[in-house]
């Protein structure tokens, strides 16, 4: 092992130049020098230059003049000369320079050199750097070399025909009865080329993957000798033998096991072994178990076996070491949704693991912790995710926000912790909150008309603490002016009541409108919050007049038109004041995904009676519906804001364009709820009905949804649906939404199945239903055989 | 199948770089500029992988040494660490406790041993002694190049 003298001193030269400028220098030198000795045929020294080459290359310096250089040195007869040579090549060669296809001719006679070092050289640059052309002339000769009896070559030449078969698809067809021979090698190099090159191969090709499941017991026979196998001193590590070729198989058994039973059943005992003997105290151990733990979830495995895989990621959590914890959570994340019932057994651990340092780690146990939220375990999750959410890293805020809105809108246990949940949410992460969150909560309050003394309560006290969370802030303004006169009354059930005058109240929202923190959204929340106040209190009126007066000049366009209208409204139109002030309706639920947002723009701009109610909701631009009212109203007719339920309601509806509709909504202002997909009843016994309707999503997949109420007088508890469908069809059954049926059809429960048909076979679906009424079990079997919603010609 | 190794120092400068697939020296620069940002902005105590595209890099740190694996999703990482060690190993034997001084003045060496292990993104050869008497067998070779080297055959 002589180093190279000249190149040592060299790069002990660039190491000691202290500045970047000092060390280009002596590069420049350095290089001029190399170039200088190319062009010198002496032999003696060349690889030495070269590899001085190579190093300047390596600090990020050009040196493509290296190239034909390269070319000659691996066409040289002597060794030294052609290591460095094709190290070049795979360095400063790839296979979009010209000079690449120079070397092919000296690869191809090395390969067939008579020392197998100079053959190791070529192949490894073939495998490194070969293009599709290069691959497709020395094929033939690779798979000779699969043939050969000298095991240190076959091991590359199989990596090289791995290399091969990914640059040149086709060629894959040649390498098949090699690489079938090769598995039975003894040799372990040898033996994990073979597999690498199946699994290349099979990967690649359907129809290969078909002819290599015979080779499963083969495989599996070859596991079982390194599993049960004493020490051996050649391949072990840390106690497991050869952990490297153990991983390989294991993959290779994943892809051709998936889909096939036959396969699956002929490796269940040989995972079973695995899972059970290897040795999970250091590293290797555990990813060897990892790589079965894989497999297992992946083929069609036995439910025992599967639940085995799904124990080894809940030890893994507990693992101390870091990077254990983490993949165990990848790998949960994965099945959540098709095993939930068994990930549910370590909720526990993970929501834990939302403490820990490691963000990685944190965001993990975040996505796991909401997708393992239940109607019975809301509460507890949700207090730890809330503890979360105030010391979480700020990449993670909003995903957390609106995971956690998600949650608590699908199982909230009652009214007030739901309101309560957001509420915190504004305070911990207002910043980092979604801009739907708003309306949303302010829909949720209003239809809440038990806690609004609560809530305005909570929000008043909360202002007053911080008026920096934009979110917060909007709300609280809103509520404020709604249900003022609820807080000025000064007492409350449900939490300790503030004793405030009204000019307390106006001090505050005035704080909002003047500081620089709120934004201009959040200042025509408070004007409009404070014009409301003009109709609940009694004695402040006229400072009300004169805030609203004061912002008539504003610069803000929409502060000034905002205060211009109410100017107008104390003046012109005072006697109508109470009326369009009036409290607001509960605004109807939209359904999820439905936005308002393609209303053409509104086209009559002059009724304050319409821009008041417009900015109450704070939604987009309203649909036509209103102004048609508003039409109405102007027409003499001095009623209170009867259209403001239509309003509520035409808000939540399918958007209209304005223009044509208009005429049509002047006759008579039906709201026109989207059109549900048909419901059809499957099963309807004790009282218990089950209904289920369709969306199709795509070509094949479709969403069904199935939804069960109780309309006997006593209540059904452990609720529970299980589905089968025809072979060639998956499903995927979501969590339900609860558990149990209250009676006389309190709450509906309703379960997502996700189907996917690639096959187009008939579809059908059994349902079994279970459940305990009135203290005895029901079980019942129901076949659907058409789906509503479904054309005739099938999905 | 690994897509790329790096070896860098705790400052950033680049000591060993091995691609597995073809890509442009641009890519190759940007590919390099980032992996050296990410992996050593990591505070200490977290995990060794990463999520970048769509590759997952597992990195892990040696005396002054970071070693960095890019490999493709279906890789197992906990392999992808041992893979790691396992080179460590091999040139730890080759040189003697290895250090980064050894690998910066004997590059070509590391490389050498680089790939008589891994090999167009596999692992080539799962024993240590096999790698450990190929690389002795051609270091031999080489010094026996002023004289007669034709039937010079050692271990197969």
């Amino acid at each position: 092992m002589s180093p190279s003298v000249p190149l040592q001193e060299m790069i002990r030269a660039i190491r000691s130049a202290r500045t970047q400028c000092e060390e280009r220098g002596v590069i420049q030198r350095e290089c001029a020098a190399i170039r200088a000795q190319f062009r010198n045929t002496d032999n003696e020294g060349r690889s030495h230059n070269l590899a001085k080459l190579l190093y300047v290359h390596m600090l990020g310096y050009p040196a493509h003049f290296g190239q034909m250089e390269c070319v000659r040195m691996i066409a040289s007869p002597r060794y030294s000369d052609k290591r460095v040579g094709y190290l070049g090549a795979m360095m400063l060669l790839d296979e979009k320079q010209d000079a690449s296809l120079l070397i092919t001719n000296s690869i191809k006679n090395d390969l067939s050199h008579s020392n197998q070092y100079v053959q190791s050289l070529a192949l490894c640059t073939l495998a490194c750097m070969g293009s599709a052309e290069m691959c497709r002339d020395l094929a033939p000769e690779i798979d000779r070399l699969l043939r050969s009896s000298n095991s240190y070559i076959k091991k590359k030449a199989a990596l090289c025909a791995v290399h091969i078969v990914r640059k040149v698809r086709e060629l894959g067809e040649l390498f098949v009865p090699s690489a079938r021979s090769l598995l039975s090698e003894k040799n372990h190099g040898v033996l994990h080329g073979a597999v690498v090159l199946i699994t290349q191969l099979c990967e690649q090709s359907p129809e290969t993957l078909e002819r290599f499941r015979k080779t499963v017991p083969d495989l599996v026979q070859i596991m079982k000798g390194l599993v049960i196998s004493g020490y051996s001193p050649d391949h072990d590590v840390a106690g497991v033998s050869d952990p490297f070729l153990q991983v390989r198989i294991l993959r290779l058994l994943r892809i051709l096991g998936r889909h096939n039973e036959a396969a699956s059943d002929a490796m269940n005992d040989l995972l079973a072994q695995v899972a059970t003997n290897t040795d999970s105290t250091k590293t290797v151990g555990n990813a060897v178990l990892y790589e079965t733990v894989l497999t297992v979830l992946d083929i069609k495995s036995e439910s025992g076996l599967r639940v085995l895989a799904v124990n080894i990621l809940g030890r893994f959590l507990l693992n101390n070491d870091r990077n254990i914890r983490y993949i165990a959570m990848t790998s949960l994340q994965k099945i959540v949704v098709t095993d939930h019932i068994a990930v549910q057994r370590h909720r526990g651990t993970i929501v834990d693991c939302l403490k820990d340092q490691d963000a990685s780690v944190k965001r993990r146990a975040l996505e796991l912790s909401l997708a393992l939220v239940s109607a019975s375990n809301i509460r507890s999750t949700m207090k730890e995710l809330l503890i979360f959410l105030s010391s979480c890293p700020p990449e993670l805020r909003a995903h957390a926000a609106s995971g956690i809105f998600n949650a608590a809108e699908r199982y909230a246990p009652s009214q007030r912790w739901h309101i309560d949940t957001i509420l915190h949410v504004l305070t911990t992460a207002g910043a980092d909150v979604r801009d739907e969150t708003v309306p949303n909560l302010i829909q949720l309050i209003t239809n809440t008309s038990e806690l609004h003394c609560y809530t305005v309560h909570k929000l008043y006290r909360a202002l007053l603490t911080d008026i920096s969370q934009q979110p917060l802030v909007q709300v609280a303004c809103w509520c404020i002016g709604e249900y003022g006169d609820l807080l000025l009354k000064g007492e409350c059930q449900e939490t300790e009541a503030v004793q405030v005058t009204e000019d307390d109240v106006l001090d505050a929202l005035e704080i909002v409108l003047q500081s620089h923190m709120s934004t201009p959204t959040t200042r025509g929340f408070a004007l409009t919050a404070t014009m409301k106040l003009s109709t609940r209190i009694i004695d402040n009126v006229d400072r009300i007049r004169s805030v609203v007066s004061i912002y008539g000049s504003c610069i803000d366009v929409e502060l000034q038109q905002r205060a211009v209208e109410y100017n107008a409204l104390f003046k012109k139109y005072d006697h109508m004041r109470a009326a369009v002030l009036e409290r607001m309706p509960v605004i109807q639920k939209n359904s999820v995904g439905q936005t308002n947002g393609e209303v053409g723009e509104e086209t009559v701009k002059e009724s304050q009676a319409a821009k008041v109610a417009q900015k109450e909701m704070a939604l987009p631009p309203q649909p036509a519906g209103q102004v048609c009212d508003l039409l109405d109203l102007l027409g003499g007719s001095q009623e209170p804001l009867q259209p403001s339920s239509s309003l509520g309601g035409a808000a939540s509806t399918q958007p209209t364009t304005a223009g044509g509709d208009l005429l049509d909504l002047l006759g008579g202002l039906e709201p026109t709820p989207p059109t549900p997909a048909p419901a059809v009843t499957v099963y309807e016994k004790n009282g218990v009905t089950l209904t289920i309707s369709c969306e199709q999503q795509s070509d094949s997949g479709l969403t069904v949804t199935l939804t069960a109420s109780n309309s006997s007088d006593s209540d059904i508890s452990g609720f529970t649906l299980q589905a089968a469908v025809p072979k060639s069809v998956q499903l995927q059954m979501r969590a339900p939404s609860r558990d149990s049926l209250p009676a006389n059809g309190a709450a509906k429960l309703t379960q997502l199945v996700i189907l996917n048909n690639p096959n187009k076979v008939n579809l059908k679906m059994r349902i079994r239903v279970s459940y305990t009424s009135q203290g005895s079990a029901v079980q019942d079997m129901v076949q659907v055989d058409s789906f509503p919603g479904i054309g005739a010609a099938g999905l | 199948m690994m897509r790329f190794m790096l070896l860098f120092s705790r400052q950033g400068r680049l000591r060993l770089q091995k691609w597995f697939t073809a890509i442009s020296e641009r890519e190759k620069k940007k590919i390099i500029r980032e992996m050296t940002t990410m992996v050593l902005a990591r505070p200490p105590r977290t995990c060794n992988f990463l999520r970048w595209k769509d590759l997952k890099i597992v990195y892990k740190r040696y005396a002054s040494l970071y070693f960095c694996l890019g490999v493709e999703d279906e890789e197992n990482e906990l392999l992808a660490l041992e893979i790691i060690h396992r080179y460590v190993e091999l040139l730890d034997k080759y040189f003697g406790n290895v250090c980064e001084l050894d690998i910066i003045f004997n590059f070509e060496k590391a490389y050498f041993i680089l790939d008589e292990f891994l090999m167009g993104g596999e692992i080539q050869e799962t024993s240590k002694q096999i790698v450990n008497r190929a690389i002795e067998s051609s270091d031999m070779l080489q010094e026996d190049d002023h004289s007669e080297w034709y039937d010079v055959e050692l271990f197969g």
